[in-house]
């Protein structure tokens, strides 16, 4: 919550109870387009887009009032739970905004239309070290909306200590105040910088490690968690857990207990989110609009402005107030993000293994199949006993 | 002595039934910034306010009532012929058909949701279409369609079985006959099938969650919501739809009552 | 003749939308990402066992819990005077009209640590108690959803039983608690047997309740289910066959639980 500009917000809100109005300047330019009846589906994670709470720009409001076409929004928790659903859950959206790997198994596995960058102008402010990168070598795919770095939240009132490592997820210490991140990739990859490993290791002995590891600190936490990790945090139910630095700007402005650190010695995860249009969209070209329109610098730095991310685009970061651009939690030396790691597609063997490890970490152990069959056949046995009981007992009453 | 005691029992069960309701009620009221859910800084409608310009929310309800509506009306429909259909069946087929008829309702919800969404995205592939209203919409009547038959089943056990014939050898047609004769004769089980296809779509999240695609309903919303930093809106929306029910109860129960005592008199007349 | 023409597109409907599911369901269990034939689907399903004890014990105590619970209240509502009937059920309807997601978020900010109930704790100057993310929390949660379930088809069973054979159990001598347990509580037995059933059966297979007041260590086969389908582990064979072991368990515990029902009552699914 941006403390700044929300006393504006709440003034502008007394004044003008109806209009919802509009507080960017960039809002202030042009008439509306009337509508055109066209619609754009976007699917981006929770709480990742300036949504014109607290003052900010209402991005997908301003999108359709320049354009004419309606967004209809709505947001996934994690790359996997995007990728079952784009797969398995008959969806098709027009804009979706994975991170690097997933756009890199996507592209691999067809899902990925090809981008028309003579609809997306705007790419030309997209930094040169934002353009194809490793999860999108030629470029052809995606547009980067957002980059960082994983680091730690901590509550500063009950974590005194000072914190240069994950092994702090494992202090016994703090057992049931612990989050930990709701995805295999994340999760794992803390686990293997704990460890020294690449996240991109293909050693099966390697993620076994992972796992064990996580399966030891799964008794100390409180919730896996992807973004009801504010809610824990700022209420103080948790007070440790690793989360996406750009949301420091929500966390740590709306309680002051809350630090971030970045354990820069054991390495982190440097991130990429971009956006991309899926195979099967209903309106490339509506998406290709809305895309070119994020890149826009002016809406670019208003929308991280309020999301806290940090932007690709030089041109969008001039326009950010200095305390943000200044700030190491947003924009680290360069030292730092040379010792984090980028998550790269793994091989499909791999990512198997790991989806199991998974499912075995979070659902708790491995158990045996004859235990289920035994519960089973017992069951099936009461069944059987009640239905022979009764029998017997009906004949013998004739 | 005895009596104290029920009372006492029961104030307690309805303070565990309704606790968390009252505080969803009086916490959104409430003027906080999100950071406390759990101390009281003042009244305050603003989140009220938000509520109503949450542009996905207001879309969210509306996909909702469409599918609640077009849900009941279609399983309604479809119920009462199916009813109709398994009252005239024989012994065996009979019962094989109201055991196939039950399953989704005995089923766990997962399964029938998961199972449906499988045959949806296969369709779906098949035809180069995706998921949205129409297939949640599908799912619905699917699922409340046993509900339906199960309400209709016994008007039809206790009408007279001749009436039909009667109506028809009066020279009524058979859908007249259906018309005039048989569906005043069941009409209550019908708008009881109905009124509860239709709470049913209203309420369901897990089959929705499934079956959606694109389209979010309302309890797909208020899950997505979950999943994100909460904020008071959520017990706002919860405070209205409760009020919207409990009015929508009253109404009907009011209205039940009257109906009972007219059908009562009628009965002694 | 035309009865048949009636029933057809029911038939029909029937055929598209409950059979050809089930169908779909065990031929993903049955088969590996290309679609050929394995066993393997059902063989790792073992795996999960541990999750499947857990799924059944967590609801077989709150089954116990909602019929201890909801018997006395089926039994004071079922005998108190007509007109309160009515609306004391309605009282205990009510909450069901509520979305459950709603409600099971608000049993959260109710059983946090700095939750409702603990500041109030507090402010008292007692201690404070640890109640989230706990299997309790979980049993608390389903109990709360489901109990309406359990109420209703007693209530509706109890409010039927003819009052004068109590009245013959006692004028021939017996106290009241042979009364209950030779008369009363023999002649509910269907109600309990849906009600039980009614309660077992959604709690067994959850998935949003576990995970709000559960924490990370007390995850159920529902979300394994979830998992598996829509969620970070992206496998619908597996879910599949996870799916049909689930179906079987239900399936049996039906048959048991009808088993125990003398074969008046057809299932709980017509009291709602």
């Amino acid at each position: 919550m941006k403390r700044r500009t929300k006393l504006a917000a709440l003034l502008l809100a007394a004044l003008l109870p109806c209009l919802g109005a509009p507080v960017f300047a960039a809002e202030e330019t042009g008439e509306a387009v009337p509508l055109t009846g066209e619609k754009i589906y976007v699917y981006n994670w929770g709480e990742y887009i300036a949504d014109g709470t607290d003052g900010s720009l209402d991005v997908n409001a301003e999108f359709t009032r320049r354009t004419g076409i309606e967004v209809d929004y709505s947001t996934f928790d994690t790359n996997e739970s995007l990728y079952s659903k784009l797969v398995s859950g008959g969806a098709s959206y027009d804009v979706i905004i994975p991170s690097d790997y997933m756009v890199s198994r996507m592209i691999n596995e067809g899902m990925l239309e090809k981008l028309d960058f003579a609809n997306i102008p705007n790419f030309e402010y997209i930094d040169e070290e934002y353009r194809g990168m490793s999860y999108d070598p030629t470029n052809e795919y995606s547009v980067p909306y957002t980059w960082g770095l994983v680091g730690i939240f901590y509550n500063k009132q009950y974590v005194t200590e000072e914190i240069d490592s994950w092994d702090i997820l494992w202090n016994e210490k703090y057992a049931g105040k612990i989050l930990m991140f709701d995805n295999p990739r994340d999760a794992f990859g803390i686990a293997q910088k704990r460890l020294g490993f690449s996240f991109n290791s293909t050693d099966e002995d390697e993620w076994i490690q992972a796992a064990v590891l996580l399966k030891e600190q799964k008794p100390l936490l409180q919730m896996y968690v992807m973004d009801q990790i504010f809610d824990k945090m700022e209420s103080g139910e948790a007070w440790l857990a690793p989360y996406y630095a750009g949301d420091a700007a929500v966390l740590v402005e709306s309680n002051e207990d809350i630090g971030f650190v970045i354990p820069t010695e054991q390495g982190t995860n440097f991130f990429v989110d971009a956006m991309c249009i899926p195979k099967g969209c209903r309106n490339k070209s509506g998406a290709e609009a809305y895309i070119n329109f994020l890149c826009d610098p002016e809406i670019a730095a208003a929308n991280m402005e309020y999301i806290g991310y940090s932007t690709p685009e030089t041109a969008a970061r001039e326009l950010l107030p200095e305390e943000i651009t200044s700030n190491p939690i947003y924009y680290p030396p360069q030292e730092v993000i040379d010792n984090a790691e980028v998550f790269v597609d793994l091989p499909q063997e791999t990512s198997l293994q790991l989806d199991a490890l998974w499912a075995e970490v979070k659902m708790g152990g491995p158990g045996d199949s004859l235990t289920l069959v035994l519960t089973l056949a017992g069951f099936l046995l009461l069944y059987l006993g009640i239905v022979v009981y009764k029998k017997a007992k009906r004949r013998r009453e004739l | 002595m005895k009596k104290a005691v029920s009372r006492v029992y029961m104030a307690l069960i309805f303070v565990f039934l309704y606790a968390p309701i009252l505080v969803l009620v009086v916490f959104s009221f409430n003027d906080t910034d999100t950071k406390s859910r759990t101390v009281w800084s003042g009244f305050s409608l603003r989140w009220y306010e938000m509520l109503f310009e949450d542009r996905m929310l207001l879309e969210a309800l509306r996909n909702t009532l469409i599918i609640a509506v077009c849900a009941a009306v279609g399983a309604t429909v479809l119920g009462t012929v199916a009813a109709l259909g398994i009252h005239s069946m024989k012994s065996w087929r009979k019962k094989l058909v109201m055991n196939i008829t039950n399953l989704p309702m005995l089923n766990p919800e997962i399964v029938t949701g998961v199972s449906l969404m499988l045959l949806m995205v296969f369709v779906a592939n098949l035809f180069g279409v995706t998921l949205g209203i129409g297939s949640i919409i599908l799912a619905h009547i699917t699922f409340c369609l046993p509900y339906v038959i199960l309400s209709i089943l016994p008007k039809l056990g206790q009408m007279d079985p001749h009436l039909f014939e009667a109506a028809q050898d009066l020279g009524c047609t058979p859908g007249r006959a259906f018309f005039k004769v048989v569906l005043p004769e069941i009409l209550s089980g019908v708008v009881t099938g109905m009124v509860m296809a239709f709470t049913l779509s209203l309420d369901d999240f897990i089959i929705s969650y499934f079956c959606s695609g694109t389209t979010q309903t309302l309890p797909v919303f208020i899950y997505s919501m979950t999943k994100k930093r909460v904020s008071p809106e959520i017990n706002a929306l919860s405070t209205l739809l409760f009020a919207v029910i409990l009015a929508l109860l009253l109404i009907i129960n009011l209205r039940q009552g009257k109906m009972g005592k007219k059908a009562e008199q009628e009965a002694q007349a | 003749m035309k009865s048949k023409a009636v029933s057809a597109p029911y038939l029909v409907w029937m055929a598209i939308f409950i059979i050809v599911p089930m169908l779909l369901v065990a031929y993903f269990a049955f088969t590996d990402a290309n679609g050929a034939f394995t066993l393997e689907n059902i063989a790792r399903v073992g795996q999960y066992s541990n999750v499947f004890l857990r799924s059944i014990w967590l609801a077989a105590i709150s089954t116990a819990v909602s019929l201890l619970l909801g018997y006395p209240v089926a039994y004071i509502i079922a005998h108190s005077s007509v007109k309160r009937q009515s609306a004391l059920i309605m009282l205990i309807m009510l909450p069901m009209w509520m979305n459950f997601l709603l409600r099971t978020y608000a049993w959260m900010t109710l059983l946090e640590d700095s939750g409702f109930i603990n500041s109030f704790l507090t402010s008292l100057g007692l201690p404070a108690f640890h109640m989230i993310n706990t299997q309790g929390a979980v049993v608390l949660g389903m109990v709360y959803d489901y109990i309406p379930f359990m109420i209703l088809p007693l209530y509706s069973v109890m409010s039927k039983l003819d009052p004068s054979v109590v009245e013959a159990a006692q004028d021939l001598g017996a106290d009241g608690r042979r009364v209950f347990l030779r008369v009363t509580l023999p002649l509910s037995m269907p109600g309990v047997i849906s009600g039980v059933t009614m309660v077992f059966v959604p709690s067994v297979s959850t998935f949003i309740i576990s995970k709000m007041l559960g924490g990370g260590g007390n995850l159920m086969i529902g979300d394994l289910i979830d998992m598996q389908f829509l969620g970070t582990a992206y496998n619908p064979n597996l879910g599949s066959a996870i799916s049909l072991v689930l179906m079987v368990l239900i399936l049996i515990c039906m048959g048991i639980m009808n088993e125990f029902d003398d074969g008046e009552s057809q299932g709980g699914g017509m009291l709602l």
